[in-house]
């Protein structure tokens, strides 16, 4: 059952246009670097200055990028369509009479978009990694601490770093499998769960509000850029991780409460 | 060492669990939207192996109960029982030999009438994989749809989407099929290929609950019926004995009127009432040559007397008290 999702999802075409997307921006930025130089050291986004250094941080640049707001952006999409998308096309009555059930199909649906999360951010660093290294060099890293670590230990901590940006949506994800299983209108259900991080992004971004911070679901998500350090700080990780399974927890339960008990109506 | 197994003499005992005679079973079924009640208290008794003809008009609630026997809403208050099992608590052992339509077809646009059929089976139990390219294939032959088995479900007519959405509910043998409004959107042509269809699956022994508001359908088809109005069932049975309860009329043409009508009344006949020189009233038993020798009898001049059997459209608005509208 959890297959047949994936392939269905994965399978969608609005899907594959969002990957692409993903994996273009790292390209265009790996681009952008080669012809025109990067910016000056600190400048720019995260990492984008040493991208030309090696392809390792290319990826990790195009992970600064899209982490904010296209990655999140392309989560919505995923996770508010689950179950309001089957209800709008009517074919939620059909699963349910198949019978999928009710808690069963939910979990397929949300260990799917978990998986999204987590290839979305993958897709992001593999093309990153093909693009860096089509461009730039590919020997040793030099780690933001300044200490050196062979090629394929800054490799392994790129895919670890697109892992914990992955399960960095999951707290996002339940959010919009939530508000998925509220709604009829798959636009409703992607609208409210974006709308959730910029909300989030702002209350972040308010000193005064600083009370609320340790609360809110984007406040650690940069958290995966001390894994370019040597040796890694875990602390703001670990953070991170412990705080989208408190998300998870929460919003999962409130989407199962809601998902069983709802008159399929549509 | 003997082979295990039931010597002479000992008796195997039988395996045959006890088999519900009622399909379906709804005991007070109330669903409320808002402050009004969708479905109004219906006890509904469908039996095993009938053909089962669920009429009444647009919006008098008929898919509303068919969600609630399904599981996808539940009841305000009432139950209900599928193939003898409570619903919605035992709906995923149940639910496997119900297949059903509910409200029109519903299917993935971007996906093949095949790879519609081949994902909803895998996405439930009792849909074994190693079948089910066989079971896909006779159910699409089945409705007609082979030919288009590979052409994307957007691309299909809305007969074809019909059409699939039987297929559907043909994926595996059934012990009851729940079909609402399966002709809606067809040509002439398709609505006899269904109807025959039906009669086919109720012959080979499933029991088929037909939703519909076309009357003749029902009538073709079906062997019990059951009359939805406003939520309200106002009657079910046996396809004959909603024909019976339209009692014939009789109608009269003499040359008093007057006296003619009195002395009918004073026989017994219910509803006599005039139409110019004619007077028609339900028989309710009377004879219609006792009441023509009556008449004449009596010196009335008989112009003409005929008895008037009445179709099952009258029998429908004898019941409901209105015509075959959308309910308001």
């Amino acid at each position: 059952m959890w297959l047949v999702e994936a392939r269905t999802v994965f399978g969608r075409a609005r899907v594959r246009a969002l990957l692409v997307a993903l994996a273009a921006v790292p390209v265009l930025l790996a681009l952008a670097v080669y012809l025109s130089g990067g910016p000056g050291a600190g400048a720019g986004p995260a990492f984008l200055d040493r991208a030309s250094r090696n392809g390792v941080f290319t990826a990790l640049a195009g992970l600064a990028v899209t982490m904010p707001f296209f990655i999140p952006l392309s989560v919505s999409v995923v996770a508010g369509d689950a179950i309001a998308g089957e209800a709008s096309l009517g074919t939620l009555r059909y699963l349910l009479v198949r019978p999928a059930g009710r808690s069963r199909l939910l979990l397929a649906k949300g260990v799917v978009v978990a998986l999204y999360c987590v290839v979305a951010a993958l897709v992001v660093v593999a093309a990153g990694l093909v693009a860096g290294f089509a461009f730039f060099p590919h020997g040793s890293v030099v780690t933001l601490s300044g200490t050196t670590v062979p090629l394929l230990d800054g490799v392994g901590r790129s895919l670890l770093a697109a892992t914990v940006v992955g399960a960095s949506m999951f707290g996002l994800a339940s959010i919009g499998l939530f508000v998925s299983t509220i709604t009829d209108a798959p636009i409703a259900a992607m609208a409210v769960t974006v709308a959730v991080v910029i909300v989030s992004a702002i209350v972040d971004g308010v000193p005064q509000l600083s009370f609320l911070h340790p609360w809110m679901l984007t406040n650690y998500w940069t958290a995966f850029t001390d894994l370019a350090r040597a040796p890694v700080r875990w602390h703001q990780i670990w953070k991170d991780l412990v705080l989208q399974a408190g998300y998870l927890v929460v919003f999962g339960s409130a989407a199962w409460a809601r998902m069983t008990s709802r008159d399929v109506l549509a | 060492m003997a082979a295990q197994g039931p010597g002479p003499g000992t008796v195997t005992p039988s395996l045959a669990v006890q088999t519900p005679s009622l399909a379906i079973q709804t005991q007070g079924l109330t669903k409320v939207f808002g402050r009004v009640p969708a479905v109004d208290a219906i006890d509904l008794a469908v039996p095993v192996g009938s053909t089962y003809g669920f009429l009444g008009p647009n919006g008098s609630g008929k898919t509303t109960t068919i969600r609630g026997i399904l599981g996808l809403l539940s009841a305000t208050s009432g139950g209900c029982a599928l193939l003898g099992e409570p619903m919605p608590e035992r709906a995923m052992a149940t639910l496997p030999h119900v297949g059903a339509l509910v409200e029109g077809p519903a299917f993935y646009p971007w996906l093949s009438g095949h790879d519609n059929l081949a994902r909803l089976d895998a996405m439930g139990p009792d849909g074994r994989s190693s079948t089910r390219p066989g079971r896909i294939g006779d159910a699409l032959a089945r409705v007609g749809l082979s030919a288009a088995a590979k052409k994307k479900y957007k691309a299909y007519s809305l007969g074809m989407r019909q059409r699939l959405g039987l297929a559907s509910a043909l994926l595996r043998p059934r012990q009851l099929l729940v079909l609402d409004e399966p002709t809606n959107g067809m040509d002439p042509q398709g609505t006899r290929e269904i109807r025959h269809l039906i009669r086919q699956l109720g012959e080979e022994g499933s029991t088929v609950f037909l939703s519909s508001h076309l009357l003749s359908e029902i009538e073709q088809v079906c062997s019990h019926v059951g009359v939805m109005h406003r939520g309200k069932l106002l009657m079910q049975g046996r396809l004959e004995e909603l024909r019976a309860s339209a009692a014939p009329k009789l109608r009269v043409e003499v040359d008093d009127p007057a006296r003619a009508g009195q002395l009918l009344a004073g026989l017994g006949m219910a509803d006599v009432a005039r139409e110019g020189n004619q007077l028609v009233g339900t028989l309710d038993g009377l004879r219609p040559q006792d009441c023509c020798r009556q008449l004449v009898e009596a010196g009335i001049g008989v112009r003409m007397l005929v008895r008037e059997q009445r179709s099952l459209e009258d029998a429908f608005v004898a019941l409901t008290g209105e015509g075959f509208n959308v309910a308001g």
